[in-house]
């Protein structure tokens, strides 16, 4: 059997389905996906815990469903954060160079990255990442390694993630109610992100989108560093809602109806078109305007697309996504999302692909599965970076020490 | 807002006493509409080409040119923005003055969206109306391809425009797909824009200077138009033969502007003025307007008719549909149904011992209300009443003021972004109806 330390599971708690990747890191050093779990999820309500007991039984299932495929034993999950309360921002750390000759250490690097962690957050939030994005030193921009060079004065910018630190806890508990560990949790933008972007993209500028359930992160990388993240709890769930309210149906059969006839634009054709949902057990079939159901599903969308347009155009990135948009999530299934994203971005949007990871290639290459996906890529950069210099890495956990108190 | 002085020319028949008329193309768009004028016949009209960019207009065939702002642009354009349009005009004033000279109407004609369309044609429309002369606008929206901004640009323009005007007429250019075919090329796209301008333009221009049988002038236009937002539109059609009457209102019905009739429907206000020859009967009077009264029930409507020698044989029908923006619905509930033309005396004395209810400024050529018997205006009251009492519980469903259920995340934390509760269906905050 595999050798437990070489594998890495992801499990992401989502406000639709619950979903549990295995990974195994083989002796080439290389990550191969070796089983997928998942489960409908019914304990979660906009990327939150609503029910802990439900969510707790769905992961189980998720997780067993996991085990079976891969012929493992999981011990320890990493863990998709999102919701609501989570936000992103840049700092900024500072740090004079003390040695005579001006050469930096590697004490230095250090230092300057403390500096920059130190951060004036509410109280009851913490801090789920904080991403080293470049070095500065003296006036020079840009560096990567600063190790060796000469300067002054050291500078770098770190993006931080943060969220409250009881919702955070309250998907942690779910996890460790199974007898589970938490490994690190990652924001579940980033770790689809990871999924995503290769290097490339990821030095020409780009932005990841990704529509879950309850929840939309979104995550722009420039100059091959995490620049901006942030979360908008607007998510399929809110669409199937409108549904639900504009053509008067329940919620389940409105979810059916977005599944089956769903677009992310209304086109002119739809007008005065009807379609019939099939009656079910104790439901009369019903039959509902088309237009309407296109009109508000591509209205909520739109919406959707343009609060994070015009985030990001208040904070000048549109210009620097070269790579253009990419879109995961149960939402990029939407027929037309792409037609519409581009319309709203005037960026080129590429169909996302998990193509970084190998293994089990059909069952993966589903927008679906990229944050989870992306999780076990991540707790791979983790393991890789443990032995040897643990701190030289991009992604450095600080809750740890917090949740294993 | 102060009102000018009436002129009563427009009232009196046009061929006795000449009404001086002025068109005036401003901005690019403007400009070709008016060349694609000059080519039909107008008589009397003076023509005028406005631009802030000179080789444009270099390019236009109009009788009187004139650059726009020439040392703040240097005769190289407003490059699309509205702002340098506006300046321009601004610093121009002077020159432009002497055109305006003993106007009586003046058209003025653009496309909103750009930089000196957008951003002179209110400054002008204003100058030409503060020198006494009427002003009505026909002016192009842009297409929706063109982009967000322009459309912005070019909402904003139009409301400068319709406080500076007395009437605005709002081709939006997307209604063009409908004239065309995949094989239309781009040139000939704007020809039609400009030739559909024309039209509007001459129909109206018909309809001011030829004496009716049942006469309608500028003050019913201006009734029609005012106070609207982008909604007026308007579509031409003529018709010969013996089965003319059938045939003009089949024309219309089928016309691009019209959306098969759609907007007659939604109207609020239509005007009507039929030209025929001196053959024309009344029996075909009443066979074009009654299915055209039947498509807009809730409309009120002006009725003209004319009769032109030229026209034998033949019949021509110019229509102006409006709609009205909801928060005006009711405001003229005492405006009476339907409007005719008597004589000036009596309405000076009619509207100094008018009930004081009537707060709505008069139309400057407002021909009276007719009088009536107070049995008579109660029964108006009543019907218009029930009319109004069914628009609003049309309107009903585009007023965010119903208490939405928010389902499933009713008992969740909102989400709010901006001040808008995102939980709520995007539709209803945006007020989008599903009829």
């Amino acid at each position: 059997m595999f050798d437990s330390s070489s594998i890495i599971v992801g499990l992401e708690i989502g406000t639709s389905k619950i979903c549990a990747v295995v990974g195994d890191i083989n002796a080439s050093n290389n990550l191969n996906i070796i089983g997928v779990g998942q489960a409908r999820s019914r304990g979660v309500r906009k990327g939150e815990i609503a029910d802990p007991d439900a969510a707790g039984e769905d992961v189980r299932n998720a997780i067993v469903e996991a085990e079976q495929m891969a012929n493992v034993e999981i011990r320890s999950v990493y863990l998709g954060v999102t919701g609501n309360h989570v936000r992103g921002f840049n700092n900024h750390g500072v740090h004079p160079v003390v040695s005579a000759d001006r050469e930096i250490t590697e004490e230095d690097v250090q230092d300057v990255i403390k500096n920059a962690k130190a951060i004036n957050l509410p109280a009851d939030n913490s801090v789920v990442h904080a991403i080293r994005q470049h070095f500065q030193v003296d006036e020079q921009n840009g560096i990567l390694k600063p190790v060796g060079m000469y300067g002054a004065r050291l500078e770098v910018d770190v993006h931080v993630v943060h969220g409250h630190v009881n919702r955070l806890k309250n998907s942690i508990a779910v996890v460790k109610g199974l007898q589970l560990e938490v490994d690190d949790i990652v924001f579940t933008g980033l770790a689809s992100a990871l999924a995503l972007l290769s290097n490339e993209q990821k030095e020409l500028g780009s932005l990841v989108i990704d529509l879950g359930g309850g929840t939309t992160e979104y995550v722009v990388y420039c100059d091959g560093i995490i620049k901006h993240t942030g979360v908008l709890a607007v998510g399929g769930d809110h669409i199937t809602n409108d549904l639900a309210y504009g053509l008067k149906t329940p919620m389940n059969r409105a979810e059916q109806l977005k599944r089956d006839h769903g677009s992310a634009l209304f086109e002119p054709g739809d007008k005065g078109q009807s379609i019939t949902a099939p009656g079910e057990l104790g439901v009369a079939p019903k039959t509902v305007n088309l237009e309407h159901l296109r009109r508000i599903m591509s209205l909520r969308l739109e919406e959707t697309f343009a609060l994070i347009e015009r985030e990001l155009a208040h904070l000048n990135f549109l210009d620097r996504l070269r790579g253009g948009v990419f879109i995961c999530g149960g939402g990029a299934r939407i027929p037309r999302i792409e037609t519409l994203a581009e319309n709203i971005f005037e960026l080129p949007v590429c169909p996302a692909k998990t193509n970084s990871i190998s293994g089990l290639k059909s069952a993966l290459d589903q927008p679906e599965f990229a944050t989870a996906i992306g999780l076990v890529k991540f707790g791979s950069l983790q393991q890789k970076r443990k032995p040897g210099n643990g701190l030289a890495g991009g992604l450095k956990r600080t809750l740890a020490d917090l949740f294993k108190a | 807002m102060i009102m000018n002085p009436p002129i009563e020319k427009t009232d009196e028949p046009a061929l006795q006493k000449t009404i001086s008329i002025k068109v005036w193309g401003i901005g690019g768009a403007g400009c070709n509409a008016v060349s694609a004028l000059n080519a039909s016949v107008l008589q009397g009209v003076d023509i005028l080409a406005v631009n802030t960019d000179s080789q444009a207009l270099a390019a236009c065939a109009a009788a009187h040119k004139l650059v726009l702002g020439a040392q703040r642009t240097r005769g190289l354009g407003a490059g699309g923005d509205p702002e340098l349009g506006r300046a321009a005009a601004e610093d121009d004033l002077d020159k432009m003055a002497p055109f305006c000279a003993g106007a009586d109407v003046v058209f003025i004609m653009a496309g909103l969206g750009g930089g000196t369309g957008t951003g002179a044609a209110p400054i002008l429309a204003r100058l030409a109306r503060e020198r006494g002369a009427l002003v009505l606008a026909i002016v192009t929206m842009p297409f929706e391809f063109e982009g967000k901004r322009r459309q912005q640009q070019a909402q904003s323009g139009l409301q400068f425009l319709q406080s500076a005007a007395d009437a605005v007429i709002c081709l939006p250019n997307q209604k063009l797909f409908k004239l065309l075919d995949e094989k239309t090329s781009v040139v000939d796209g704007f020809k039609i824009s400009n030739a559909l301008l024309a039209e509007g333009l001459q129909g109206i221009w018909r309809l001011l200077t030829r004496t009716g049988l049942i006469n309608v002038d500028f003050a019913d236009l201006a009734s029609v138009t005012r106070g609207r937002h982008a909604a007026s539109s308007f579509a031409t059609a003529e018709a010969a033969g013996e089965r003319r009457a059938e045939q003009i209102v089949e024309k219309l019905m089928a016309h691009p502007l019209l959306d098969g009739g759609q907007v007659l429907t939604e109207a609020d206000a239509v005007l009507v003025s039929l030209v025929g020859g001196p053959d024309l009967t009344l029996v075909e009077i009443d066979k074009t307007m009654e299915p055209l009264k039947r498509q807009c029930e809730n409309a009120h409507i002006i009725f003209g008719a004319a009769i032109d020698e030229q026209f034998t044989h033949r019949l021509s029908v110019t229509l102006i549909a409006s709609r009205r923006q909801p928060e005006e619905t009711g405001a003229r509930t005492s405006q009476p149904a339907h409007s005719a033309s008597g004589d000036k005396a009596s309405s000076l004395h009619f509207l100094d011992t008018d009930a004081p209810d009537d707060f709505r400024h008069p139309p400057r050529l407002a021909p009276p209300p007719p009088e009536m018997t107070a049995e008579q205006k109660e029964q108006l009251f009543k019907t218009q009443n029930v009319r109004n009492r069914k628009k609003l519980s049309r309107l009903q469903k585009e007023l965010p003021l119903e208490i939405v259920f928010k389902g499933r995340f009713e008992k969740s934390e909102p989400t709010i972004r901006h001040g808008e509760d995102l939980d709520l269906p995007t539709y209803i905050r945006r007020g989008v109806p599903l009829n």
